[in-house]
């Protein structure tokens, strides 16, 4: 034996253990990973971003005195019944399939009561969802389940789906364990079966014909219902203008930080762009069609937080979605349930597994056992409290920029932390007049 | 009979007199004139009511219909009856693409043509096509029956579910999981219904048909069906 020191052992940057394990549960397995939620890689996000906050050259406003306003109006454009919310936090879509009935009911009271709207998802409409939903958005998705005239006409807006951020050119997964038989029926499908949704409408392709179904919808449901537009954060400047010109009142606009009930780990790492570089090219277009504020702008993925809220409307959003964080809101993920997190072979903050049906919290499941656990009075009052919080966050951001309204947020009240924030969102530098890529600066 | 010239009245105008037709109504019989092609005739009705277009239709004419019995004196564009809930529509004339798509329940008749996506994601409507069908037909179809009298065109049934298809002519390719099944007796029955009220009595007899549906190999992932995907 030499008296040397022993090289310590050496992990690769590239095969890391996360990667070796991968290659091995593919080995053994013969199938991709699927799982839910959104992507969990590091990228540039709204953390990246700072408030300047006022001083010499802006008066900020009393905190706790002079107001400052967060309504939002969608759907002004065209619909004769536009939608008016109290807050700018929409609670995105969301399937019955996915989620259990008692969840989706807690979305529609937390929402109701806070002032905004939740909206359906890949599964239909429900009763739960829309008798607790005082605002209640529809969708019209290329699987068209549960799809019927009924619903689009007792719906408070409707929402075509082009793409999520999980997945821009993805189809939706459900698969058999959460195939009930209410969900079965609901999508007209055998119970159990792994149900594939197509990626793509069955009766339109590209925006020429977007905007002969648009105006078909719009005839339906007698020019009452907005129609907002929603696309994966894939080609976010063309997409937003190409919705405009299909004839849409609102653009959706979701990043890859946004969540799905499952799909490849593949497709939700390695497809799409992050909100941070989506929210300035969607603006962008607005404004060179002279549509900003005229179409209003919906942005999700990853939002957390009254800051993140405050940032993508500096930056041009009339209003954000949330999902992954509603579902924290409601009890998901919970360190509480961290022994049964265990049984799962995952730890709480860390489960995805939404598509096998078997969450503790009774929230992505379809199993009755596992939903009676979960209330959804409570799980309503924690989604408003959230949602509160968030909404007096943002506001005491913007009263400290000096806005008596979130709207009037702009990107000079922002800097960034980083070159890549600074490049993507179109914000100087903190310290500096330089954006990556424009001209100028020092 | 009412009459509506939609050349001088406008399509809004129609169907917000169709859409006011709520419940029982004695206005039964309505005619739309000089439809030019347009987009969404009768579109969204939710009536009992029979409906004459006099003409050539665009996308989407008698979407989403209700109770409402259409007929259609020409052609029609893309898109007819997508997700008809009930009622029955009656094409003279051929069908572009998507005819039927996402239907749900009721009875579309085609007595020309169909073209590609004829049925696509239907989900319990009956459709009748007295000629032939493109590629693509009854894609991801889910439930309901399609009748074919002449022939189809590629990948039929790719991908479909519990929707049945019975094709008298040749079928140029069958999709992924799409199968011939073997004719029994009740699906001898049930042509022989869907042809009589598919105006097609007397064009063919049930037994000339073939019968296919869903090997039901791909309804759950299986590593060893990768290449079908």
């Amino acid at each position: 034996m030499s008296d040397f020191p022993h090289t310590p052992p050496r992990y690769s940057a590239t095969f890391t253990p996360a990667v070796n394990a991968e290659i091995r549960r593919a080995a053994a397995s013969g199938i991709y990973d699927i799982r839910g939620g959104g992507t969990k890689r590091h990228l540039p996000h709204f953390d990246d971003l700072l408030f300047l906050g006022a001083s010499i050259s802006r008066y900020p406003l009393e905190g706790y005195r002079e107001k400052c306003a967060t309504d939002v109006w969608l759907g002004t454009r065209f619909a004769k019944k536009p939608i008016h919310l109290d807050i700018p936090v929409t609670i995105a879509g969301m399937s019955f399939g996915a989620l259990s009935g008692p969840a989706k009911e807690a979305l529609g009271r937390g929402a109701s009561e806070a002032g905004t709207s939740t909206t359906t998802g890949d599964g239909g409409m429900t009763e739960e969802e829309r008798g607790h939903s005082k605002t209640l958005v529809y969708q019209y998705l290329p699987s068209r389940y549960g799809m019927n005239p009924d619903d689009l006409r007792r719906a408070d807006a409707i929402e075509v789906v082009v793409g999520q951020g999980a997945k821009p050119g993805g189809g939706g997964m459900l698969l058999g364990q959460k195939i009930s038989d209410r969900v079965a029926n609901m999508r007209n499908l055998p119970k159990g079966i792994d149900q594939r949704s197509a990626c793509r409408h069955p009766d339109w392709t590209g925006p020429d014909d977007l905007e002969i179904k648009i105006h078909e919808l719009r005839e339906i449901t007698d020019w009452e219902k907005p129609i907002y537009v929603k696309v994966g954060g894939a080609r976010p400047y063309y997409d937003t203008a190409l919705a405009v010109k299909a004839g849409a009142d609102v653009v959706v606009v979701d990043g890859m930080q946004g969540g799905t009930a499952a799909t490849q780990d593949v497709f939700i790492e390695h497809v799409g762009m992050p909100i941070l570089a989506c929210i300035p090219q969607a603006v962008k277009a607005l404004q060179d069609l002279g549509m900003h504020r005229k179409v209003q702008l919906i942005v999700s993925g990853g939002i957390r937080s009254g800051a993140d809220v405050a940032k993508a409307m500096a930056l041009g959003a009339d209003a954000v979605a949330i999902g992954t964080a509603a579902l924290i809101a409601l009890g998901d993920n919970d360190p509480k349930l961290e022994a049964e997190y265990q049984k799962l072979q995952t730890t709480a903050d860390a489960y995805d597994d939404w598509h096998e049906g078997k969450d503790p919290a009774g929230i992505t499941t379809q199993d009755p056992e596992l939903f009676k656990r979960f209330d959804p009075v409570l799980g309503g009052r924690r989604l408003k409290n959230y949602l509160k919080v968030m909404t007096l966050e943002a506001q005491t951001i913007a009263r400290a920029c000096g806005k008596n309204h979130l709207h009037n947020l702009e990107p000079e009240d922002l800097c960034s932390l980083t070159i890549e924030a600074a490049a993507m969102a179109g914000v100087p530098l903190a310290g500096t007049s330089w954006i990556p890529g424009r001209n100028g600066g020092y | 009979m009412q009459s509506f010239d939609l050349g001088k009245e406008g399509l809004r105008a129609l169907n917000s007199a169709l859409h006011g037709l709520k419940g029982q109504t004695n206005m039964t019989d309505w005619e739309v004139i000089n439809p030019k092609g347009a987009h969404a005739i009768a579109a969204g009705v939710d009536a009992p009511v029979d409906i004459t277009v006099r003409g050539s239709t665009g996308y989407y004419c008698a979407g989403m219909n209700k109770q409402a019995t259409i007929r259609i004196k020409g052609s029609a564009g893309p898109g007819v009856a997508e997700n008809m809930m009930s009622g029955t529509v009656i094409i003279d004339g051929n069908a572009s693409q998507y005819a039927g798509a996402t239907g749900r329940g009721g009875l579309l008749v085609i007595k020309g043509n169909a073209s590609s996506r004829c049925g696509v994601s239907m989900k319990g409507i009956d459709i009748v096509v007295h000629g032939s069908i493109g590629h693509m037909s009854a894609f991801m179809a889910q439930s309901g029956n399609l009748v074919v009298l002449g022939d189809a065109g590629d990948a039929l049934g790719d991908s479909l579910y519990e929707a049945r298809l019975f094709v008298r002519g040749s079928v140029k390719s069958l999709g992924a999981d799409c199968i011939e099944k073997e004719m029994r007796p009740e699906h001898y029955a049930l042509l022989e219904d869907l042809l009589k009220r598919g105006e097609a009595d007397g064009k063919a007899k049930p037994e000339e048909f073939k019968r296919y549906g869903s090997a039901r190999k791909l309804y759950n992932f299986n590593i060893d069906n990768a290449a079908a995907y």
